[in-house]
């Protein structure tokens, strides 16, 4: 915005104190670690740069291929409208909320070594692939980060106005270089970051699909530290390389990444106006169909392998099914309510702490968290509460993507008219804010609570064993070779999930702008 | 089971707490699959609570691994009295921090080793093993297994014990030759998974013919579902074995009862529910013998173990060993 | 009177000039070529935009240092001039409470503001049922019913057909009689329409206004080259 340009009453300082709460928070985590670290850190090994080298690599990868992918998908689908769209799109972004080793099961059941994919290519006389090590890597990731890649930049397709859609068609200009260009240069920097900054730590995927140590990521080395060889000086010291990584490429991304200037149109949506040709429409269905393809088979693959666990559910799954929703309740309203305070705010200290939890190692954090309420209370007592908030925090930074643009475009089109009002404040936020980010919020808030529902993240540490949420009882059931009934928690749980995100996500859109 | 009367005990708390503060509590840090509605947690803490006039209490703590670092964590301001759950691969870590204390005299174990550690306090054990379908031809020993065109996965001794426990296994077996065997052995690696359940679930999904765990993994199989096309390989240089202890907090506030407890743990109370939830060997055989099913588990023909300092020394080199031959 | 005093303002290559005032009630149309710094000059007299320097001020009160809400003005932006989300009447409402939480009265001014420029019974509609006139009304209903003495317009009817925009100049006329009005425009046609004065924006200054009749009766050189005469 221009130099002379007046602070319009956006409202900023509470995102301030959040920016500041949450910077200071995880920098208190870290310290936690480190100052009950005996000694300190040594050099990094020729392994941890090993580790650091491939975490890079295969997030770079990832990251690369999961927006890539996902552009030709979402814009097939901003400008299709067909039977069952709304459904496809939701159950698309499925696999970004199941708990990761679902995921590499389901993944596993197709491209795996015998699955489905591997005998179709035998009932060919075609010989085996095997997809682990770096291809199964970035395979992983591209299947778990696809949906949101697809879904963020559907985002920005659909924030373009129908007017300004309009105007395009009957300017004949090239809607690709009048819109969409400029739509994805904004959006696509956001998109790649998040993506890469979830790689970065990533620590199953990584394992399991990577064949073996040459997949080493920075994570695996950290839970070695606090673990294994109880090295807190070290983990402490890799989980701030991971922040700074983190850091330094959220700063990359803000610098490369334009302000979305669309424009407002009157709420219309509208991309719908698709080109009619044979071909395009062709392509549209092809990058549709192959998406659904793979992402859903593998979905398909979970949910007929828990079909037939559901009959051996433990008797504990009804609490556990209640447990886990109030935590991801709790989780989504929290996460919203601190991203919305930091897209409020705006610029490049709230993109940064915005970003900084994809960055942060759970498992530090969670060590950093149990050291400090250790002495204070029991932190078993406190294993929903300490989760709903670390949950809160790892899904911040979608929260916070999901709606910063909606906020900064709300307030170039609304702002002088809201400021011309009066309306400052509550009533602002009430009036203007809160109406125009329906959408997006419906949105966030429903992934906070699906990606919620499927960590299993830092309950391990705290839970005394009779907190149960549903993760950890599918983990227990897999640690009790219970893998048939670990597999009907499994869908149980994607069906909360699912269930949770659709109905937010549905809440945002119902009579939105009508 | 366990869950009402916790919650029974949480609402009698509420209501009458200086009633329920006569109750003493005895606080036992285990890992995660042995409180868990299938594992030995529910019928133990009956089957102790009913003599102890005691309230015994389970906090779960993940895997063997994240039990030790909790309670290193926690230091000496640690709520637990007793510590259940390690294997002899941490032990030395745990005896390091000084917050153990010894235990008093064992009744006589049925270990396939010595036991001479005046701290730790075995309760069951098991020896690694690789676990296959039955009509996969099995190998004979690790070159066999390298020279074959079998698949297996494996667990990440840097996150998981059973992976720590086949490094050991091999150093153990061959010694400066390990290297050279993991070598041999990279083209049969599908993958390496972050723990056991990771590694069982791939087995099971038939993406390896075999996967590491235990020789009485096939006992599951067999006894809880039936099946019987399950065995362990049975190798010629013997197997690695993984016995786990529990030990007493030298600062608890219940020594005696935690002693009680120590003693209870080698009695039929605790050890008859070992084999068919755990699924691993009592370290002193009931009175009524192991379950029908056990009778067909392999035995191995020698025992590998190292003594906890040995496992200490000889561990970072055996897994960088192992890292760097992998690693190629 | 609103008076400009020296006001200025820089920004890169860009600059404006504006040194003087008009009386209260006239209507005074800004014109001059594109980019050349019309709405500029609008939004530092509401408030959105900080000169570099000079001052500005309404009567004897310098509101330079007001927020946008605080000023005595309204505006009719380009676009955007009503929140799509609420209805009509809440749009209007606005003018009266900025946290909409309106009693009887209030309720009943609004519907009397809308049945003013022609819009009765339409305040339960959201402004994307509505025509580009019927928008542009509801507008100015707001803006009538914010009573404010000063009134921007920058270009608030550009879009809309030549005979629709003659009716909207019209009602703006009759219905903020005894305003003070700013109107930046395009068409000269708009200014002899309803403007008392005319401001030619041009070459980094805006100029003093003068009578729109010997404006265009007497263009200077700067209005002729703008209104294509030679």
């Amino acid at each position: 915005m221009a130099r002379g340009a007046q602070p319009l009453g956006r409202i900023r300082a509470p995102g301030l104190a959040v920016a500041f709460a949450i910077a200071g928070f995880l920098g208190a985590s870290v310290w936690a670690v480190a100052a009950k670290a005996a000694g300190r850190p040594g050099f990094l090994t020729a392994a941890d740069l090993a580790a650091l080298r491939f975490t890079l690599i295969q997030a770079a990868l990832s990251a690369a291929l999961s927006v890539g992918l996902a552009i030709p998908v979402a814009r097939a689908l901003a400008r299709r409208r067909f039977a069952g769209r709304g459904a496809l799109i939701t159950l698309l972004g499925a696999p970004f909320i199941l708990p990761v080793i679902v995921a590499v099961l389901g993944l596993i059941a197709v491209f795996g070594r015998s699955g489905l994919l591997n005998e179709l290519l035998a009932l060919a006389h075609l010989p085996k692939i095997s997809i682990y090590g770096l291809a199964g890597v970035v395979l992983g990731h591209v299947f778990l980060n696809l949906p949101l890649g697809i879904r963020l930049i559907l985002q920005g397709w659909q924030a373009i106005p129908s007017e300004r859609v309009r105007l395009a068609v009957e300017l004949e200009g090239s809607r690709w270089r009048l819109l969409e260009w400029p739509m994805l240069r904004s959006v696509l920097p956001g998109a790649f970051l998040a993506v890469f900054l979830i790689c970065l730590t990533s620590f199953t995927v990584a394992l399991t699909l990577g064949g073996g140590p040459k997949a080493t990521t920075l994570e695996l080395a950290i839970y070695q530290a606090v673990r294994f060889d109880f090295d807190l000086a070290k983990a402490a010291q890799l989980a701030l390389l991971q922040l700074a990584l983190g850091a330094v490429f959220a700063a990359v991304a803000y610098r490369s990444g334009a302000a979305l200037g669309m424009g407002a149109g009157l709420g219309r949506q509208g991309f719908a106006i698709a080109p009619h040709g044979r071909l395009s429409t062709a392509l549209d269905t092809f990058w549709i169909a192959l998406a659904a393809t793979f992402l859903l088979l593998p979905m398909v693959m979970v949910v007929a392998n828990g079909l037939g666990g559901l009959n051996g559910l433990p008797s504990g799954i009804g609490v556990a099914v209640l447990r886990s929703v109030l935590v991801a309740l709790a989780a989504a309203a929290l996460s919203v309510a601190l991203a919305l305070a930091l897209a409020l705010r705006g610029g490049p200290v709230a993109m940064l702490v915005g970003s900084l939890p994809l960055a942060t190692s759970a498992l530090v954090v969670g060590t950093g968290v149990f050291l400090m309420l250790h002495g204070l209370i029991n932190p078993t007592r406190a294993a929903l509460p300490v989760t709903a908030a670390l949950n809160a925090l790892v899904g911040l930074p979608f929260v916070f993507r999901g709606i910063s643009s909606a906020v900064e475009e709300t307030e170039a089109n609304y702002g002088r008219l809201a400021a011309s009002l009066g309306l400052f404040g509550w009533a602002r936020l009430r009036l203007l804010i809160l109406p125009r980010l329906r959408r997006p919020l419906g949105f966030a808030a429903g992934l906070a609570a699906a990606m919620s529902v499927g960590d299993l993240g830092v309950i391990l540490l705290f839970s005394g064993g009779d907190q149960e949420t549903l993760p950890l009882m599918m983990y227990r059931l897999m640690g009790a070779y219970r893998m048939e009934a670990a597999a009907g928690v499994a869908l149980v749980l994607v069906v909360v999930s699912l269930s949770l995100f659709w109905l937010f996500d549905r809440g945002g859109r119902a009579d939105a702008d009508a | 089971m366990r869950k009402t009367h916790l919650s029974h005990v949480a609402g009698l708390c509420l209501i009458a707490s200086g009633a329920m503060a006569e109750t003493p509590v005895l606080t036992v840090y285990t890992y995660d699959s042995f409180t868990s509605e299938w594992g030995p947690g529910p019928a133990v803490e009956a089957a102790f609570e009913e003599t102890c006039g005691c309230d015994l209490q389970f906090v779960a703590a993940g895997d063997g691994a994240a039990l030790l670092s909790r309670v290193l964590l926690e230091g000496a301001s640690t709520e637990a009295d007793i510590v259940l759950g390690l294997d002899t691969t941490l032990t030395e870590k745990a005896l390091a921090s000084g917050l153990f204390a010894p235990h008093g005299d064992l009744a006589p174990l049925d270990l396939p080793v010595e036991w001479i550690d005046p701290t730790f306090v075995p309760f069951d054990w098991g020896w690694f093993a690789f676990v296959a379908n039955a009509d996969v031809a099995a190998p004979a020993d690790f070159e066999a297994l390298a020279a074959s065109d079998l698949k297996i996965v494996i667990q990440d001794p840097r996150s998981s014990t059973p992976g720590l426990g086949l490094v050991m296994w091999v150093k153990a077996a061959y010694g400066d030759r390990a290297g050279e065997i993991w070598s041999a052995l990279a083209d049969n690696i599908v993958t390496v998974t972050p723990g056991w359940s990771e590694a069982y679930g791939l087995f099971l999904e038939g993406e390896a013919d075999a996967v590491l765990s235990y020789t009485t993994s096939p006992a599951y199989h067999l006894i809880a579902e039936g099946d019987a096309s399950k065995v362990a390989w049975a190798f010629a240089e013997g197997h690695y074995l993984q016995v786990e202890v529990a030990g007493k907090i030298a600062g608890t506030d219940q020594p005696d009862l935690a002693d009680a407890f120590l003693d209870f743990m080698l009695t039929s109370g605790f050890q008859s529910v070992i084999p068919t939830t755990n699924w691993m060997y009592p370290a002193v055989t009931p009175e009524g013998g192991l379950p029908e099913g056990y009778e067909q588990m392999i035995s191995p023909v020698q025992s590998l173990l190292y003594s906890s300092a040995e496992a200490q020394a000889v561990r970072d080199a055996a897994v960088e060993e192992w890292r760097a031959a992998l690693s190629r | 009177m609103l008076t400009l005093e020296n006001l200025t303002i820089e920004q890169g290559d860009f600059r404006l000039k504006a040194d003087w005032s008009v009386p209260e009630g006239s209507v005074t149309a800004i014109v001059g070529p594109s980019g050349g710094g019309k709405s500029t000059l609008l939004s530092m007299i509401g408030g959105y935009f900080s000169p570099t320097s000079g001052r500005i001020f309404w009567k004897e009160a310098d509101i330079g240092a007001l927020p946008p809400g605080k000023r005595p003005v309204s505006t009719l932006f380009q676009d955007n001039n009503l929140f799509p989300h609420l209805t009509v009447a809440q749009n209007v409402g606005l003018a009266l409470r900025p946290d909409l939480r309106l009693g009887v009265g209030e309720n009943e001014q609004v519907e009397a503001a809308l049945a003013e420029v022609g819009l009765g019974g339409f305040g339960a509609r959201k402004p994307g049922t509505l025509s580009g006139g019927q928008a542009s009304r509801a507008a100015l209903a707001r803006v009538l019913l914010q009573s404010r003495p000063l009134i921007l317009l920058d270009e608030p009817f550009s879009a809309l057909g030549p005979a629709m925009r003659r009716e909207m100049l019209e009602l703006v006329a009759e219905k903020l009689k005894g305003r003070t009005v700013l109107m930046v425009t395009h068409d000269p046609e708009d200014a002899k329409q309803i403007a008392d004065l005319l401001v030619m924006v041009d070459g980094g200054v805006a100029n003093a206004p003068v009578a729109t009749s010997k404006a265009f009766a007497r263009p200077g050189p700067a209005l002729a080259a703008y209104l294509g005469r030679k």
